[in-house]
């Protein structure tokens, strides 16, 4: 457990033993202090005073960021924990501001992302009287956070925090929140902190079994068509070059869920591309083919796996998790490799027999052919008169060299953007996955790009999912943040109105917006910006935007009725993946 | 009838008793049971006290559902943070009981034997008896328990309670210290 270090009773000098005692909210401070914390994102109110009082003295030390709205605070908190790997930091007040946290963690909660947000609570006398501001945190919190705790003394703060900690980054990782009341910030104590090193309730990680592992290895090398399926699990155990040597070994085609993107650089001849609903053809279709599949971090999601009574008809599963629980929720496992995925892979490769697929892995490569000729090309390549989502992402990944760090908000750009964006680096990909929450792209881009201030942060957001947050372009303009905002504007909330079309007969209910003059709002809030609609101007707007020295919003006006194809209808079975409507 | 090989035995609803061994932490009772209202399981009963080792709290769940979800069910309980282990098990796996107490008028026990012998072939026992009334209580499964209660209640009773379950393995001795130590050594083995 994580104890605090006792000190001794006699080793008190009573005379002096108030001026040894801090006040329970620099105690917060002092032990994100010690956990290595450099950046927070929130915003102050009532019942989170004493502790904004305490980090006026350290902000040589911690950098605050201060959004429009908590929403802000916590995406962008979950931007750079994906980006830098460490656990994003959020405070909040009380009651409402401790609520308009909740989007944000359920998102990190779904995603895996880790977090620690601390949030402000009325006085302990208080508790449950319906005072102001008071709301049930920990009570709300409960369904979206890995951990979540009520401190109501100021001797909890450096245990708690330390636990909270552990709790965040260990094992699959995932948001926690701590409850803090004000008579707790204010009241003083000896502070000492430890780190949190084990808890005996809680198992971060089973050590990988030898002989599942040799398992695993007997079936891949009798595969004759085996694939890999790559998720999160992968970037977040580091296990990036653990994944290419494998794959590289045994000669395996791999496939990317939407969060394990930018793990395997996009142009190896081994990653045949995005599984899933929007992925690519090749992966999908061949997913009834395979006979083996190697999971590796990742859940099946069921927009990855489509009808699962008809997923993987053909195959053997190998799952290497994490997450005792996510073994058989979805799929059944043939072979569990219960562990980090990381130590996992390192044991995998040296079991397995060298080994290639060429003529399994020029059936990806034909039906990456297919693909193209009937949608890549002709998104990237536009004929037709209206832009394409496709083209101006493809600008953009060219225009950065492809080294850029991608954020996105949720909808048709997403899948657009996730498909045709190119990546040489891990972490470079920051989206929303599990809740698909809209709003998400801006403040991410935010915590992105603190996260990682020597890289390029390019964001795209479609008009609807911009103005969910727009707000924080003051937080962008007040911070100078040179993220470059891409606004691909087809005054529809496009991937609502595409599904109206296929399946809807067309009753596009509620789905076209009139928008604002984006540029001016840019501007209002002293961000520079330009519109473009002409295919023959897009290229020196892209190069404009990037080569600007600060934030920029480039709106691209895009054809009204450009769709995301390929698609696995729901209820399909995924190689029942259409190419066309 | 339909063929047995055609019946997804998994997909079958039937009782099972969950075990959740815990620290004693704030909360954790509704954490549990989000687990159950998130895929919309009502909760038959639950019982909830210290186990042999002390801080240890042990939770006894009774749920109907199929074999399918209470697997699943029991891996999402045991994730949880301040969670030590959970087990599940059929009723046929376990010894388990539930006590019953009944409040019937004083006067029913005068104006026949009835009752007497009810509560005499029932193996229950009176627990008070004053002039109003007499409190009998019965230890056995629902199903005793809820019989008793019919035959009682043609004479009428006053009111009615019943716990939840308590439950124990056939195992000869309860492993949660080995459990505990295992558990200790292999956090440590982990670095």
């Amino acid at each position: 457990m994580c104890e605090l270090h006792m000190i001794p009773l006699k080793t008190i000098n009573f005379n002096h033993m108030n001026t040894n005692k801090i006040s329970g909210s620099q105690a917060v401070i002092l032990s994100l202090l010690e956990e290595g914390v450099d950046t927070i994102f929130g915003y102050p109110g009532g019942a989170i005073m004493p502790v904004y009082d305490a980090l006026y003295d350290h902000n040589k030390n911690i950098k605050h960021i201060l959004t429009r709205h908590e929403q802000g605070a916590v995406h962008a908190a979950d931007g750079y924990a994906r980006v830098t790997g460490k656990p994003g930091v959020c405070f909040a007040t009380s009651g409402p501001g401790a609520t308009n946290l909740i989007t944000g963690i359920a998102n990190a909660m779904l995603d895996s992302i880790p977090m620690v947000c601390i949030v402000g609570q009325v006085a302990s006398p208080l508790l449950g009287s319906d005072a102001f501001q008071e709301s049930d945190m920990v009570g709300i919190s409960m369904p979206v956070t890995k951990w979540n705790y009520q401190v109501t003394s100021p001797e909890e703060i450096p245990e708690t925090i330390a636990q909270a900690f552990y709790i965040a980054r260990s094992g699959r990782p995932g948001p926690v929140l701590i409850d803090l009341t004000k008579d707790a910030q204010f009241g003083m104590l000896d502070f000492n902190y430890k780190k949190c090193k084990k808890i005996r309730s809680y198992v971060p990680e089973f050590p990988v079994d030898p002989f599942k592992v040799k398992e695993a290895a007997e079936l891949i090398d009798e595969a004759k068509k085996p694939m890999l399926l790559f998720g999160q699990g992968v970037i977040i155990s580091k296990a990036e070059s653990e994944l290419k040597r494998f794959i590289e070994k045994t000669g395996i085609p791999a496939a990317w869920t939407l969060l394990g993107l930018s793990a395997l650089p996009t142009d190896h001849p081994l990653n045949v591309g995005m599984l899933g609903m929007h992925g690519n053809y090749g992966p999908n279709l061949l997913t009834n083919e395979a006979d083996l599949i190697i999971a590796v971090g990742m859940r099946f999601d069921d927009r990855v796996t489509g009808n699962v009574k008809e997923y993987a008809i053909k195959a053997k599963i190998i799952h290497l998790e994490i997450d005792p629980a996510e073994i058989n929720k979805i799929i059944k496992a043939d072979v569990a490799v219960l562990g980090d995925a990381k130590k996992s892979l390192k044991m995998l490769i040296d079991n397995v027999k060298e080994n290639s697929h060429p003529e399994w892995v020029e059936r990806f490569n034909e039906c990456t052919k297919t693909e193209y000729d009937k949608i890549i090309n002709k998104d990237l390549f536009p004929k037709k008169p209206g832009l394409t989502m496709g083209e101006v992402v493809r600008i953009a990944s060219e225009k950065t060299d492809h080294e850029a760090i991608l954020v996105t908000d949720v909808g048709q750009h997403q899948m657009i953007a996730s498909r045709y964006f190119k990546f040489k680096h891990p972490r470079s990909f920051v989206t929303s996955g599990g809740l698909g929450t809209m709003g998400f792209g801006l403040p991410a881009s935010m915590g992105a790009q603190i996260g990682a201030p020597g890289r390029k942060v390019v964001t795209f957001i479609g008009d609807g999912g911009f103005q969910m947050t727009i707000q924080e372009l003051g937080t962008i303009a007040q911070n100078k943040l040179p993220v470059k905002i891409i606004v691909l504007n087809n005054h529809f909330l496009g991937m609502v109105r595409q599904w109206q079309q296929l399946f809807f007969e067309k009753r596009y209910s509620f789905t076209e917006l009139q928008n604002p003059d984006f540029i001016t709002i840019a501007k209002g809030f002293g961000i520079e910006g330009s519109s473009v609609d002409q295919r023959d101007q897009l290229e020196d707007s892209v190069q404009k935007m990037m080569d600007h020295d600060g934030p920029y919003v480039l709106e691209v006006t895009i054809e009204k009725e450009d769709n995301v194809f390929p698609m696995v209808p729901a209820g399909a079975s995924v190689s029942d993946i259409m190419l066309e409507p | 009838m339909i063929p047995l090989k055609i019946i997804n035995y998994n997909h079958m609803k039937r009782e099972y008793i969950i075990t959740v061994y815990s620290e004693n932490h704030i909360g954790l009772l509704t954490r549990i049971t989000i687990i159950f209202t998130r895929r919309k399981i009502n909760i038959e009963s639950l019982t909830v006290s210290e186990s042999a080792i002390p801080g240890v709290f042990k939770f006894t769940i009774v749920v109907y559902t199929s074999a399918e979800l209470i697997e699943k069910v029991a891996s999402q309980i045991e994730k949880q943070i301040d969670v030590l282990k959970a087990f599940y098990h059929t009723n046929e796996e376990m010894i388990y009981q539930e006590i019953a107490l009944y409040k019937v008028p004083t006067e029913a026990l005068y104006e026949n034997n009835t009752i007497e012998t009810v509560v005499r072939n029932s193996g229950a026992r009176i627990l008070e008896i004053t002039r109003e009334y007499t409190i009998i209580e019965k230890t056995g499964h629902k199903e005793e328990t809820q019989a008793l209660f019919e035959e009682l209640n043609k004479a009428k009773v006053l009111q009615f309670i019943r716990s939840g379950r308590v439950a124990l393995t056939r195992d000869p001795i309860e492993r949660l210290s080995e459990f505990l130590k295992e558990r200790d050594a292999m956090l440590d083995s982990i670095d």
